[in-house]
């Protein structure tokens, strides 16, 4: 079984909340006490049900203080896949949160009210799951039962929206019209709609392709650690620890290492007590080489046959996630992968109107803002762009006053 | 191009070795809170998947309340002697003893509150800057939203308002002297999947998970396991019956459920099918809705 991770993005108003207390519920993921819960709550929607965005509630700092406070992470499974849900609330710091639950996501919900079709919230979502480079994406029109269930107006929303999907460049849209109020669509096929004749939005999410680029010349591992006894029976066991983030590697395959260049060769791929003959995107492994070079955290295994680019100098998109505005004089530490290091944004090319989609040519860079930036770094960093290869192609930046993360790189272009 | 897609319990597996071994590779001084539960045995086995044949880069800290089921401690002892790795415990009692806590009184009293106070005393003594835990987000809407590097002050307050963005799977780990980060590796796991886990690594539990003979009293409709520590009088009636621990903590605060697994696989059967969560037979979380959000503020796990 696999694990799907995907984000909801929506307004209170949309009904996301509601959305997401459907698909728990009729997918009876609800357990007794928290049900229990539920029906005790005084909260009921205006027929008398019970009020499923109950299920989504925040803290009680939230509800004292009226605000929400980033993501939370819903669990549940059927007997088809494991579902993590990233619920990101929020209207203030939305983008932040956003930018965050999407991160590691493989699909993004993009709910659309069909009362209002697309609207300005809905070019600034799909604006951010396509920065965030998202592989799939479903638009869910909801309240279809506040147009009479109307094939027409569902249509009107998809015909508008593939011209916004065309803008911000996102592949692999699904449609699907509901009602998350009703229950229509989201785990049981409606009856109020016979014009629909695609998948229930559980259908979609438990079948939907989520697999992931194991192409050998993207082999990339960052190492974390060096697994090194230094005990009288290991006195030369030496093995680096990582995580192969994209690509796969094999016994007897070439590997350079970067920044340095070294070239080697893989000898053994190890855990405990398990050795393999490949090790895949995703696996956490240790390696051996065949050659004794100095190789420490921070540094990457790349394939010798797909190298990534090495550079000081970066082209990328900026989140800027922080109170605080973007300082160009000061100096930040960047994060990327195991690799730490400090770095200059060293000028703001222009930023995005989220809105709108349109460049604006302002330098200040504040909560929220999005923009391109030419990024310098202390130490060369080897890195893939991120629309080749998200798993290398991110990174944060760090406030090295305040040690708090106040942005998300999207690496576009090595700077020649 | 090929394509694949990691099985869950790889993906869970692979991500919790990755964060462990980011803690051994960020922090000078960290340290894996282990409680004797089931949750923090299957972090020592990722442990040591991620750093053999190596030593762990930390040593086990255990916070002793002195209410503990026997059977945890014995396994706690054996299961220390197995791997050769450094146990640290630090006693409730000796907070008690120096006066910086004090025993609850009446008939539902736990030192389960008073352990936050050793546990942040012992990570003050030994400068940790990093401590591993345990918990789950699936457990609890507070832990829902706590990330997995959570960074807590010189206090051990989390403030869920200054949380630090956690992006793709890099995690920050840069603090102030005297912070500390919370780890919590299986973050993204549930009850269920540390049982399957458990199931396929064969890991050895305390017998208390499994369904075993015990005198237990009913109070406020949970079953708690008679034990000198919990203040009993004559309206406790002692029954002889069938039960298990779903959850371990302490045995003032742990209640067991009527059970007839005896095996794993009978385990794995009733989780999938009850109808109650993990923390139903938590006295702890039963004071009140933010019960955790409470005490994770006030320096608690």
């Amino acid at each position: 079984m696999e694990i799907l991770k995907f984000i909801t993005a929506g307004s209170v108003d949309d009904g996301k909340s509601t959305l997401i207390g459907r698909l728990l519920y009729d997918s009876d993921a609800i357990l007794a006490d928290q049900l229990e819960a539920l029906h005790r709550s005084n909260r009921k929607n205006d027929d008398g049900s019970i009020d499923l965005a109950i299920l989504t509630d925040g803290l009680k700092a939230e509800r004292e203080q009226g605000i929400t406070i980033d993501v939370a992470y819903k669990y549940f499974q059927t007997d088809k896949r494991k579902f993590i849900i990233a619920d990101a609330p929020g209207h203030i710091q939305y983008t932040r949160n956003m930018v965050t639950g999407a991160s590691n996501s493989n699909l993004a919900i993009i709910l659309i009210d069909a009362r209002k079709g697309v609207v300005e919230q809905t070019i600034r979502h799909s604006f951010l799951v396509s920065l965030l480079g998202l592989p799939q994406v479903v638009v869910c029109i909801n309240k279809m039962d506040m147009v009479g269930y109307s094939e027409d107006t569902f249509n009107q929303i998809v015909t508008d929206y593939q011209v916004l999907a065309g803008k911000v460049n996102l592949a692999n849209v699904t449609f699907i019209p509901v009602s998350a109020l009703k229950g229509d669509n989201i785990v049981h096929s409606s009856d109020n709609m016979d014009w629909y004749g695609g998948k229930s939005l559980l259908d979609h999410l438990e079948t939907v392709d989520i697999t992931v680029d194991d192409t050998a010349a993207h082999a990339r591992m960052p190492v974390q650690w060096v697994v090194r006894p230094q005990t009288e029976e290991l006195h030369d066991y030496r093995g680096y620890a990582g995580r192969v983030v994209s690509g796969s590697f094999k016994v007897n395959d070439k590997v350079t290492v970067l920044p340095s260049g070294f070239s080697s060769t893989v000898t053994k791929i190890e855990l405990l007590d398990k050795e393999f003959n490949e090790a895949t995107a995703g696996m956490s492994v240790t390696v051996h080489l065949q050659d004794n070079i100095d190789i420490s955290r921070g540094d990457i295994l790349v394939s010798s046959n797909g190298k990534p680019e090495v550079s000081q100098l970066i082209e990328a998109d900026l989140c800027w996630m922080d109170t605080r505005a973007l300082d160009t004089s000061h100096t930040y530490f960047i994060q990327h992968n195991s690799k730490l290091t400090r770095c200059r944004i060293q000028e703001v090319l222009h930023k995005f109107n989220i809105n709108t989609l349109e460049k604006v040519y302002d330098e200040e860079f504040k909560l929220n803002d999005i923009g391109r930036i030419i990024i310098k770094t202390a130490d060369p960093l080897a890195f893939d762009l991120y629309q080749d290869n998200k798993a290398n192609g991110g990174a944060i930046i760090i406030d090295s006053r305040t040690n708090v993360t106040v942005g998300a790189l999207m690496f576009r272009a090595a700077v020649e | 191009m090929s394509k694949h897609q990691l099985d869950y319990l790889d993906e869970l597996e692979a991500e919790a070795i990755h964060i462990l071994r980011e803690v051994a590779g960020q922090f000078e001084r960290p340290a894996l809170l282990f409680s004797g539960g089931k949750d923090s045995i299957t972090l020592v086995r990722l442990a040591e998947k991620a750093f053999r044949p190596g030593k762990f880069p930390f040593p086990l800290v255990h916070i002793d309340t002195g209410h503990n089921f026997p059977e945890t401690i014995q396994y706690r002892d054996e299961m220390v002697a197995r791997l050769g790795e450094k146990l640290i415990i630090g006693h409730v009692q000796d907070s008690i003893d120096q006066g910086k806590v004090v025993e609850q009184k009446g008939k539902n009293a736990s030192r389960n509150a008073l352990q936050t106070v050793t546990l942040l005393d012992t990570i003050a003594h030994y400068e940790f800057d990093a401590c591993i835990g345990g918990a789950r987000r699936d457990e609890e809407k507070a832990r829902a939203k706590e990330r997995i590097f959570s960074v807590r002050d010189e206090f051990g307050q989390w403030d869920p308002k200054r949380q630090r963005p956690e992006l793709w799977n890099i995690y920050n780990g840069k603090i102030h002297k005297g912070e500390n980060v919370r780890v919590f590796p299986i973050s993204n796991w549930t009850e269920l999947d540390v049982w399957n886990y458990i199931r396929r690594e064969n890991i050895a539990l305390p017998s208390i998970y499994f369904a075993h003979q015990r005198d237990v009293i009913t109070r406020n409709g949970q079953l708690m396991a008679a034990a000198d520590f919990l203040n009993m009088d004559e309206e406790d009636v002692i029954e002889r019956r069938t039960v298990r621990f779903r959850t371990v903590g302490d045995m003032t605060c742990t209640a067991a459920v009527a059970s007839e697994a005896f095996e794993i696989d009978d385990i794995i059967d009733e989780i999938s099918t009850s109808k109650i969560s993990e923390r139903g037979a938590r006295m702890d979380d039963k004071v009140s809705e933010a019960a955790m959000e409470d005490r994770k503020k006030g320096g608690y796990f």
